[in-house]
Order: structure tokens, then sequence, then C-alpha cells
């Protein structure tokens, strides 16, 4: 295109073999946008995926804590009708918020768990885990006797319990007042709201699992594929902020069942353990058999000297 | 060509941008989610509100909040015995305690079922060396009886334990020894819990060993080299 214009002035103008230049490196850049172009393309094709299982809606929600409450109401109704649609299962999707005046906190009597994991049942059952892999917020650990490193022990154990030189220390989320999960969520999808209760806003994590990562007390679980749920099976009494079931590829913890907590009544794992293990109330309240506990029994908090402040104790009688 | 470079350019270009702006205008709209904390709180409390009302008609938003109790379960009376075989008539049934024993001498000393040549035999007791008239009545068969003497009903068989179990019976009291299910909070509803005898046979009071049931599949702190093995030789005897 350019090169009679070359032909023509060869030696005074020693703008054109820059002006040659320029085509050459339009053509160059040409090709390097369309390359970029192309790795665009590719970048964001996961998002094109994800989008096919994504309403427009449910792509446009903002976060948790920015939605009106009318905006809140379309979205737990288009929650609930997705349940509907997916799992055949009509459920009702709360917003519980935190009771003014309270906070929560668990303890666990480790001299009476005798590690046989009916609250690790009762919490797959009532948070609507994936039936596959039998998820569940809690682990029972079965730990050598003489030393609360949770590292230590196994859970992996069977059969008949409790094992003479073994304790059962369960493990679940802290909800800590200093949450390291929380410091290092790029999205701020997960936070501690005022009753201590760290939450994960579902529609807004990105799965980047580094909460999973900081969290000290391996509390967090990854959904690497859509739960499944009978539908006979799917616990209907849910909380936006707890039960609901889960999108495929987000981040979940243990909420102290909010939906029930928030509601007056004691977790699930509580109201499960056969031997009265656990004790679950409101720091706040001077006269909860919590309080009595703190100062009367002999109380551990796992990996203290990380500062992390947990919400949940361990003690023995 | 030049064209079409520049303007393919210029759209990366300007969806960089435009991610640019919507990453800042969202920074903005948090830290003023954040700068309002009231709005927040008023937000919380107003859907705690409308979630009471909603449960629980009953006025209870007034300073005296009337509390739900705490309902300890009882045994509903003196256990009776099944009777093993029928009598003339064909009937089956069960009988009271005194039935029996109050045509019966009681033997103060007796500790065990063994020493036993009637009734009671094979029963498994395991309970301290007390005797059977520690806690159960010579004089009233169908009662128990304390360390002093006095009288006290099967349904408040958890005063007998308590006499010896003190430091559980406080622990109970607080909420910190013994299952329980409903209401942590008893503005909002009723707290059922255990008796000592929901969960402890009086007689083999142990609690006793369970199997472990449900497991998740979750390989988290997998046991050391020497339990696989161990878990190798418990698998290979089930083939
Ligand atoms: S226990 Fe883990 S998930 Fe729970 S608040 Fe602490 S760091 Fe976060
Ligand atoms: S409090 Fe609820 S969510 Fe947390 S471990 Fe117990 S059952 Fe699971």
């Amino acid at each position: 295109m350019t090169s009679t214009e070359t032909d023509s002035t060869p030696s005074s103008k020693p703008s054109l073999p820059i002006v040659e230049n320029f085509s050459r490196r339009a053509a160059v850049k040409a090709g390097f946008a369309t390359l970029g172009a192309g790795a665009f393309v590719a970048a964001i094709s996961p998002l094109r995926q994800a989008a096919k299982n994504t309403s427009a809606a449910e792509f446009m929600q903002t976060h948790y804590t920015e939605l009106s409450t009318e905006q809140k109401a379309d979205v737990i109704a288009r929650l609930e009708a997705e349940t509907k649609e997916k799992y055949g299962a009509d459920v009702t999707i709360g917003d519980d918020r935190p009771i003014p005046g309270t906070k929560f906190v668990y303890a666990i009597n480790l001299s009476v768990c005798n590690g046989n994991g009916k609250c690790v049942e009762a919490c797959h059952k009532e948070n609507n885990h994936d039936r596959d892999t039998n998820q569940s917020y809690i682990r029972v650990i079965e730990m050598p006797k003489g030393t609360m490193d949770m590292e230590q022990g196994s859970t992996t154990y069977t059969g008949v319990v409790p094992k003479d030189d073994k304790f059962y220390l369960p493990v679940q989320c802290q909800q800590c007042d200093e949450p390291p999960c929380v410091d290092v969520c790029p999205v701020k999808a997960t936070w501690k709201e005022e009753d201590g209760i760290v939450v994960v806003d579902y529609n807004w994590c990105i799965g980047c699992r580094y909460c999973e990562a900081a969290c000290p007390y391996h509390a967090r679980r990854f959904n690497w594929k859509k739960p499944e749920v009978p539908a006979a099976e799917v616990n209907p009494d849910q909380s936006y902020l707890s039960n609901r079931i889960r999108p495929v590829g987000v981040v979940e913890k243990c909420t102290y069942c909010l939906h029930r907590t928030r509601r007056g009544k004691l977790p699930a794992c509580l109201e499960a353990c056969p031997t009265g293990a656990r004790v679950f109330g409101n720091i706040l309240d001077k006269d909860s058999n919590i309080r009595w506990i703190l100062e009367n029994k002999r109380v551990y908090i796992l990996k203290e000297e990380l500062g992390t402040k947990p919400a949940f104790f361990y003690y023995f009688d | 060509m030049s064209r079409i470079a520049n303007l393919l350019f210029a759209g990366v270009v300007c969806l960089i941008g435009a991610m640019f702006f919507v990453a800042t205008s969202r920074t903005a709209l948090r830290e003023d989610s954040h700068a309002t904390p009231d709005a927040v709180a008023s937000v919380a409390q107003s859907g705690d509100v409308s979630f009471q009302s909603a449960s629980e008609p009953a006025a209870k938003s007034d300073g005296e909040q009337e509390a739900y109790p705490t309902v300890i379960r009882k045994p509903s009376g003196p256990p009776r015995i099944e009777l093993a075989g029928t009598d003339p008539q064909g009937r089956t049934g069960s009988v009271a305690c005194s039935t029996c024993h109050r045509v019966r001498q009681p033997n103060l000393d007796n500790k065990t079922a063994a020493t036993l040549d009637e009734f009671h035999q094979g029963m498994t007791f395991s309970h301290g060396s007390i005797a059977c008239y520690s806690c159960h009545n010579p004089d009233d068969s169908d009662s128990l009886r304390l360390a002093d003497g006095t009288l006290v009903a099967y349904q408040e068989v958890m005063t007998l334990c308590s006499q010896c179990h003190s430091k559980q019976a406080e622990s109970f009291a607080h909420g910190a020894h013994g299952g329980m299910n409903g209401h942590w909070d008893l503005t909002r509803g009723p707290q059922m819990k255990n008796n000592c005898i929901d969960c402890h046979d009086p007689h083999a009071p142990a609690y006793p060993k369970m199997i472990v049931g449900f497991k998740p599949k979750d390989r988290f702190n997998a046991p050391l080299d020497h339990s696989h093995d161990h878990e190798g030789a418990e698998s290979h005897d089930e083939h």
C-alpha cells in the first residue's frame, strides 16, 4: 500500500521509512491485539461457562450487606424458586439477623465426649450437606492423651469408642474474634456479625479458597461439586446466611446454626449429642450456663498462641 | 487493517477501564456501608423484631419477659415388672414391686444379683459396693429412700443420685452435664433436659461404649504409617 510513496522519494524524506514501519507496526499491533482478544476470550470462558449455570439476576446480585429490604425479598424468593426447581423441595429461606445483646459461645466437655460422631451426622442433615461426600462442618478428632495439639490427632478412627488411650476433640468453626479467614477474603464475601458468628455470602464468594487456607482450625469447606440432597431429605427451615443449599464452587462453614440459634433454639449438633458434652449460650448473659463454665471449669482454647480469640471453649470436669 | 487493529485495541482499553471503574465504585459503596453502622444495625433490629412477631404472637417485647420453663424429664413412676408367663386365664401383664415385696423380708445385706435365688437374677450390678437397700426402700418398695431414711418417689430419682454425685448435680444445674434440647433462650421457648437415668443405668451407671456410625469422606490427619498397617489388618479380617 505505502510502497509507491517510498519509491518516489527515496532520500529526501526520512519519515517515509517510518511510514512503512508504521504499517508493519500496525500489523504487529493488530496481531497482538488479536492475540490479546483471543486470550481475553479464553480467560473469560469459565465465566461464560458459569453464566450458563447462573441466571442474569443472580449474576447481577450485589453484596448481602448492601441489599435493601425489597432486594433481599426478591433474592430470597428467587433462591426459594431455584431450590424448588433444582431440588424439588419447598423451602423457606429466612433472613435471620443477630439478636441485639447476644454473643454466641460454644463449649464442649472433653471429659464426656466419647467420639461417637452423632453431632457430625446432625450437622450433615441440618445444614443440607452433600449426601455423597457425607460433608459436615464438624470433625471429631481422636487425640492421643496428653496434648491439645489438634494436628496430632486423626479423624479416621472407627469401631467402638471411646478407646482407652484416647480422648476426642470435636472441631468446627470457632467463630474467632480475630478471624484470619475474614482478613484474607479479597472480595469481603465473609465477615463477622454482631453476635460473633462469622458468615459467608455464598452469592458473593468467588471460590478462591484463601479463607480455607487461612483458617488454622481447618473449619472451612469447599463445594467441589453441586451438593446432592434428595428432595425428601432437604431441611426446609433455611436461612440466607446459613443452611440454604450452597452453589457449587463456593466456601461454606459452621454458622452456629444461625437459622436456629437466632430464633432462640439450640444448635443441631448440641441436641444430637447423646453424652451431653455440648453447651451453647450467650456469653453476655451473666447467668448463662456458659458463664458458669468459664468461671468454674478448667477451660482451654485451641491454638491460643495464634491470637484468633475463638468463641469456642473446651473444658474438663 | 490498522483501523481494525486500533478499534480492537481501543475496545480492550475501554473494557479494562470499565472494569477498573466498577471495581473502584464498588469499593466506595462498601466504605459507605461501613460508615453507617447505625443503618445496618437498624435493619438488623427491624428484621429481628419482624421475625419475633411472626413466630410468637404473644407480646414479649416489653421489659418484663416471662420465661419459658426448663423441663427436666422424669421417670413416669415406679418401675413395673413384666411377667414372663401367663396366668391361668391366659393374661400377661406387669406387676408393681410391692406385689411381691410386701410379703417378703428385705435382706438389708444383699449387694449383688449373684446371691439372689428367685428374682432379679442375671442383673448386672456395677455401682460401687452399695447394697440394694441403700437406694431402694425396704418399707415401701414402690419408692426409694435417701441415706437419712427419707422416702423419695421414683420420679425424684435425681435427688437420690445427687447425694453422692454432687459435683455432677452442680454441673447439671448449670447445663454443664447432661443432654438437652429446645431453646437456649428461655424467653422464646422452653428447654428440655434429660435426667440421670436417661443416660445412666442406675445399676451399672458407667456411660456405655458406642459404635461410630456416620463418617464424612474426609482424610483429614490420616493416621501415621503404623496405623495404616493396622487398618490393613482389620480389612483383611473382614474378608
Ligand atoms: S475457625 Fe476458621 S473459619 Fe472459623 S472464624 Fe476462625 S478462622 Fe474463620
Ligand atoms: S452449630 Fe450448626 S452449623 Fe455449626 S457445627 Fe453445629 S450443626 Fe453444624
